[in-house]
């Protein structure tokens, strides 16, 4: 399978990068991995006609901490996510979901900053990136911005980040004294995407979550945050019977869709099984 | 001085040093001078007629060096139907589809040209006005009133009605037994999936008006005879088929294909070579399609579990159009097989084979044998558990007691030499049952849900006797072929008529000859896959190369080593009648001093001075075999499981298989292919399956992102064992091992799931896979009944 | 269109102009003339492509060529030294870890980063580090036995 023709640019500057994007608008297309893109151009699904290549700008890949926050660039791939000393000290479930996407392979080449402003329905970063409470930082035109991320996702494969922007920058902070967190998920046998997936960062002070933090994802068109659970579990215990109790909320607020995974039934099952299953291991693994 | 015997020895593959290098000889990585390459325009509808083609543009697309549609392949027939039922319906299936396509992927249009990426580029630009009917795949609407017309020759898109077993006596069962059990059997859709998607190049010669045809190939005797005489009207002798390395068939890689028929049909009008290679996105649509049934199965049973009758009335999907040997595999190579190892007074089973807008479907690792021991054993466990008896007892009281020379069973085939008892015990031992029961039920008690199946299998391999075949409508004969040529210098060319494309032949085959001749196998190269230098052979699938194929070599062997002791008579001034073959010498009987080494022989027969009279120089001998009989390996095997009660996962926790395939030439190569078997009949119990969405006609489950290959961590290591009843049928007493482990383990995994959820209530799966929603959704369904 | 793109592959400098549509996996095949990495999917799940590009292991089917301009390269082909085979490939051959062959070169050479990364894993940790690798013929069972065997010798030498 060959990709249509395009124009292949390697600029060397965000600034250069922008201007590209400026130019062909529509029709260019950021490469940062390509784990995403580039099968999909191999089947020509997607056939842009000018492809941007990031991963010559420098000071786009890396992580470090600024003031309790893990900065990680866009370019960084999903093996230095897993394997980085900071973000395993600083912030393990970003590690621990970093390393169950895809597959060696495709984590030498995937990026953090790819996966996120693709926003693939199954992705697991997206649910971890909601729980975390993270921010992502865009440039653009007219400068940089941040964006929240609860309000990154916007839909199937739709983000807050404009056309003519760009993702630089996954700013996750730190988790907090007396917080576990956790990220389970259902992989689908085959292409090891979510069927569902769940974050959660439970703080537990005297034996009561303080605050709780869930992100789902898989289930629908988007990563979404389960408030219902977050409400649920909010001041209550880390006992299974609470748990169980919060857990029955994680399907409320998703547009579960049907498909060969799953019917939305199921699909609503697991949400809940899993979200009591990363509730319960944010529990223990507080520290 | 005595050698260690080389049959039955493990030893590491000749084959693997140029696998492990990188040095694979695969026929996409061939390249000729002048190579263009090919690209095909498809159905994306699963039912269309074709208004019109329009090339135009396509044809000013850069690289492009010509384009052809159906229309421009006068004279030339349909891809033809191997193997005839009575009153089959055979509709017409071009080679490039010209009025109507009936599957998504059926081929319309050839694009060739400079590059590959230029022939897509074109192909995307031809224009086909397409005028979409509705469609059906579903196996058991096709033939339903109201359902789509496909074929005009096929009145409710029926291709064929058959029938085997004695219905009356089937049904006098049924009226006397204490105890029936009725369950609705699925056979889910596979994909073949071999690694190495299929591909061709074609060459034709304008000097010589001589084709070469390099393609994925199984049997390039059949594929060239088919696409020569069948298809294109060719002279055979014009064509050479090579099938080079091949990665893995599995079957698909057996029949006649459309794309390779087009290329050979289009290098002569180009007088260029040809390429095309296969995505795997094609593969899934236009590699055969194996399995899918749907039937209805009834056991009946004496009170105290012995059983009386099996009637089996199946739907085969055979898909849009006969692919080459499609109507053997429901019929023929699978209701023979219902009697299993089981003594069954009586069975009647019917097939009615259906005409869908699917891929074509035809052998699948197994072919028909498996579709068999699946609904058998699933049967076996369904009247077990509704006489509340032990799987195990149920089997060992109906099991076929041993027999060495013989058993006629009531589905036409006649077993070789069985011993199918003592494979149970063995298995039954290794696994500790009477432990895991009580493991089982102390887990049960923590909520935990383990479970254990068995299937305790027969096949019929070593395909196959060709009066017996071809009385049943084969319109081929199954023997193989097999020539020996010794060299001046002692130095052995082995031409199989098999073909290896993963099986090891390489290595096997020199075995067989080495331990013949006693000569090292070093000096012994194994040829096969090439039409240009070897004998016309049938080829490789039914697990028939070295049962078949290795016999044909052997005899060869022994016409070799009698003219030798003629040669080597003569030399000693001996009477040939008091010579014998002993280590790689002829020796006089009872005279060790007096022997002439092969060699000797070998020069001799080309330097023949000193030589008998009427005796014909030279050392090379063609013999083709035909078996009087099929083999039938058996054996049992065992899963255990683990269910996730909230999610449905199914963990295999060991997967157990003592398999008796008779004698055996190398037991790691033998082991290799259990192992493989093993997993893709895991994978049709758990995860693989070819969906088609009920209103488009479209193939949902068409990449390995969505059809579920298995995986390194979805599988345990298997612990194999054997048993070694050596087969009559042949002189080397082996019977056959290609298919043994996925015709054995669909069903193992199935009952241990059942087993593991019968606590729930749960007794059936009325489909496969068991994917998670499945197991989950039974076992809810049968808690809420409870 | 075209762009001109160097790089080493097994330590031999190539040198192409290339449309930039090219994937990797191509340029080897077709430009290098180097056949033993191998094209078994279209939806990067397959691993039959996958070789080394500066040290990690890649789905060569899912890189353009264009991308890896000055890259050091290593495939199959590269692994065996002065005519000595590479522990992994000597256990495969051992273990009996291949059948057609086909998946072969790219299992080999996820063997080979995992080995690196982990010169002792576990056989869950073997399993799990095959998820990008298909086989058909195996059932992984010798797969996973031959990397075994390899990571024994590899750490006794």
């Amino acid at each position: 399978m060959y990709p249509a023709q395009f124009e292949y640019h390697t600029p060397g500057t965000v600034r250069e990068a922008l201007d590209l994007l400026g130019r062909h608008k529509d029709d260019a297309k950021l490469l940062a991995g390509g784990h995403s893109l580039l099968p999909a151009m191999k089947l020509r699904l997607a056939q842009p006609k000018h492809l941007v290549d990031l991963r010559k700008v420098p000071g786009l890949s890396g992580i470090k901490e600024e003031g309790g926050t893990l900065v990680i660039g866009a370019m960084t791939t999903h093996y230095q996510v897993e394997t980085s000393p900071v973000v395993k000290a600083k912030c393990p479930v970003l590690a621990a979901v970093a390393g169950q996407i895809g597959d060696p392979m495709v984590r030498n080449m995937g990026t953090i900053g790819g996966s996120l402003a693709h926003a693939d329905p199954a992705a697991d970063y997206p649910a971890a990136i909601i729980a975390l409470g993270a921010e992502m930082v865009a440039e653009g035109p007219k400068g940089k911005r941040t964006i929240k991320a609860d309000d990154f996702f916007k839909g199937l494969l739709t983000t807050a980040l404009a056309d003519d922007e760009i993702l630089t920058e996954v700013r996750v902070p730190a988790l907090a004294a007396k917080t576990g967190a956790a990220y389970m998920k259902f992989p689908h046998p085959a292409s090891r995407f979510a069927v569902v997936g769940v974050a959660a960062v439970l703080s537990v002070d005297g034996g009561k979550v303080g605050k709780a933090s869930v992100g789902v994802t898989g289930a629908g068109t988007k990563a979404v945050r389960a408030k219902g659970v977050e409400a649920a579990i909010t001041g209550k215990g880390t006992d299974a019977a609470s748990i169980q109790a919060a857990a029955e909320k994680a399907a409320e607020g998703v547009d579960v869709q049907a498909d060969l995974q799953g019917s939305v039934e199921y699909k609503s099952h697991l949400l809940r099984v899993f979200a009591k299953r990363a509730m319960e291991a944010a529990a223990a693994a507080v520290k | 001085m005595a050698t260690a015997r080389l049959l039955g020895a493990s030893i590491k593959r000749r084959e693997d040093p140029r696998f492990i290098t990188g040095k694979g000889n695969y026929t996409d990585d061939l390249k000729l001078p002048g190579l263009t390459h090919a690209v095909f325009v498809r159905s994306p509808h699963a039912n269309a007629k074709i208004r019109r083609i329009d090339t135009s543009k396509a044809a000013k697309s850069p690289g492009v060096v010509a384009i052809f549609t159906g229309k421009d392949m006068t004279g030339v027939n349909s891809l033809p139907c191997g193997w005839l039922l009575p009153e089959l319906k055979i509709p017409p299936h071009m080679p490039l589809a010209t009025d109507a396509a009936h599957y998504v992927g059926d081929p319309v249009a050839i694009v060739i040209a400079e590059s590959q990426s230029a022939a897509s580029d074109a192909a995307e630009l031809v224009a086909v006005d397409w005028d979409v009917q509705p469609s059906v795949t579903s196996t058991e609407r096709a033939a339903a009133k109201g359902s789509v017309q496909i074929h005009e020759v096929a009145p409710d898109n029926v291709a064929f009605r058959w029938q085997i077993g004695d219905g009356a006596a089937t049904d006098a069962a049924f009226k006397s037994a204490a105890v029936t059990v009725k369950k609705r059997i699925v056979n889910q859709r596979l994909v073949a999936n071999p690694m190495e998607p299929r591909a061709c190049v074609a060459r034709y010669d304008d000097s010589t008006g001589e084709w070469t045809l390099w393609v994925t190939s199984q049997n390039p005797h059949v594929h060239r005879l088919l696409m020569t005489a069948f298809v294109l009207g060719i002279p055979e002798h014009k064509v050479r088929v090579i099938a080079p390395d091949v990665g893995g068939g599995f079957g698909s890689k057996i029949f006649l294909y459309n794309e390779e028929t087009v290329c050979t049909w289009a290098t002569k009008q180009i007088k260029r070579p040809i390429r095309w290679t296969s995505s795997r996105s094609e593969a899934f649509q236009t590699d055969a399609h194996g399995r899918d049934h749907v039937t209805d199965a009834e056991v009946a049973l004496s009170k105290d579990g012995k059983f009386l009758g099996l009637r089996v009335k199946t739907t085969a999907n055979l898909g849009a159009y006969l692919s080459t040997f499609a109507p053997a595999v429901p019929t023929y190579l699978y209701a023979t097989l219902l009697n299993g190892v089981y003594e069954w007074p009586a069975i009647h089973a019917e097939v009615t084979g259906v005409f869908t807008n699917t891929t074509p479907v035809d052998a699948y690792r197994g072919a028909g044998r498996p579709e068999a021991c699946y609904l058998l054993e699933r049967m076996v466990d369904a009247a077990a558990a509704a006489l509340k008896m032990d799987p195990a007892d149920i089997r060992k009281k109906n099991f076929i007691p041993k027999f060495d020379n013989g058993y006629q069973t009531k589905v036409a085939l006649q077993y070789d030499s069985g011993n199918y008892g003592a494979a149970f015990d063995k298995l039954l031992g290794m696994l500790d049952y009477k432990k895991f029961r009580a493991d089982q039920a102390a887990a049960r008690a923590k909520g935990r849900l383990m479970g254990i199946g068995f299937s305790t299998y027969i096949e019929a391999c070593s395909i196959a006797p060709s009066k017996v075949v071809g009385s049943l409508g084969a319109q081929a004969g199954l023997w193989e072929s097999g020539k020996v040529q010794v060299h001046p210098t002692g130095k052995v060319s082995v031409f199989t008529g098999s073909h290896s494309h993963g099986q090891g032949h390489e290595t096997t085959m020199a075995q067989i000859v080495a331990d013949s001749l006693g000569i090292p196998m070093d000096d012994i190269e194994i040829v096969h896959g090439d039409t240009g230098r070897v004998p016309f052979g049938m080829g490789t699938y039914g697990s028939r190369s070295a049962s078949v194929g290795g016999t044909a070599i052997v005899m060869s062997l022994d016409k070799i080593k009698e003219k030798g002791k003629k040669i080597a008579a003569h030399l000693l001034e001996a009477n040939p009648k008091d010579m014998e073959y002993v280590g790689g010498n002829f020796v006089v009987k009872g005279s060790p001093q007096k022997a002439i080494p092969f060699g000797q022989v070998a020069l001799t027969a080309y330097v023949p001075h000193n030589y008998p009279e009427g005796v014909e120089p030279g050392l090379e001998e063609t013999s083709f075999y035909d078996p009087a009989n099929f083999c039938f390996p058996f054996g049992a095997h065992a899963c255990v499981v683990e269910v996730d009660p909230d999610t449905g996962h199914v963990k295999i926790l060991r997967y157990l298989a003592v398999d008796d395939v008779g004698n055996v030439i190398n037991p790691m190569i033998v082991d290799g292919m259990v192992h493989g078997g093993i997993a893709q009949g895991v994978a049709q119990a758990l995860w693989e399956e070819a969906v088609y969405d009920r209103d488009s006609g479209q193939l949902v489950s068409g990449s390995m992102m969505d059809y579920t290959l298995p995986k390194a961590d979805m599988l345990p290591f298997y612990e194999t064992d054997r048993t070694e009843t050596p087969t009559p049928v042949n002189p080397l007493g082996v019977k056959g091992a290609g298919e043994t482990g996925t015709i054995a383990s669909t069903p193992a995994v199935v009952n241990a799931v059942v087993d593991a959820l019968s606590g729930l209530g749960v007794d059936h799966f009325d489909a496969m896979p068991l994917t998670p929603e499945r197991v989950w959704k039974t076992a809810q369904a049968a808690k809420s009944k409870k | 269109m075209k762009k001109t793109v160097s790089m080493t592959i097994n330590g031999a400098p190539q040198s192409h102009e290339v449309e930039p549509r090219l994937l990797l996996v191509h340029y080897i095949r077709e430009q290098a003339g180097l056949t033993g990495t191998h094209v078994g999917c279209d939806t990067s799940q397959c691993g039959a492509c996958t070789v080394h590009v500066n040290g990690v292991a890649v789905k060569s089917c899912t890189l353009l060529a264009v991308q890896c301009d000055g890259a050091q390269v290593l495939t199959i082909e590269g692994l065996a030294k002065d005519g000595k085979l590479h522990p992994i490939q000597d256990a495969f051959w051992e273990k009996h870890g291949l059948q057609c062959g086909f998946c072969t070169p790219g299992m080999i050479m996820s063997a080979h980063q995992m080995l690196q990364r982990n010169p002792r894993p576990t056989e869950a940790q073997i399993r799990h580090d095959l998820e990008g690798n298909l086989c058909r013929c195996t059932g992984y069972h010798n797969i996973v036995k031959a990397i075994q065997y390899a990571a024994e010798k590899m750490a006794g030498k």
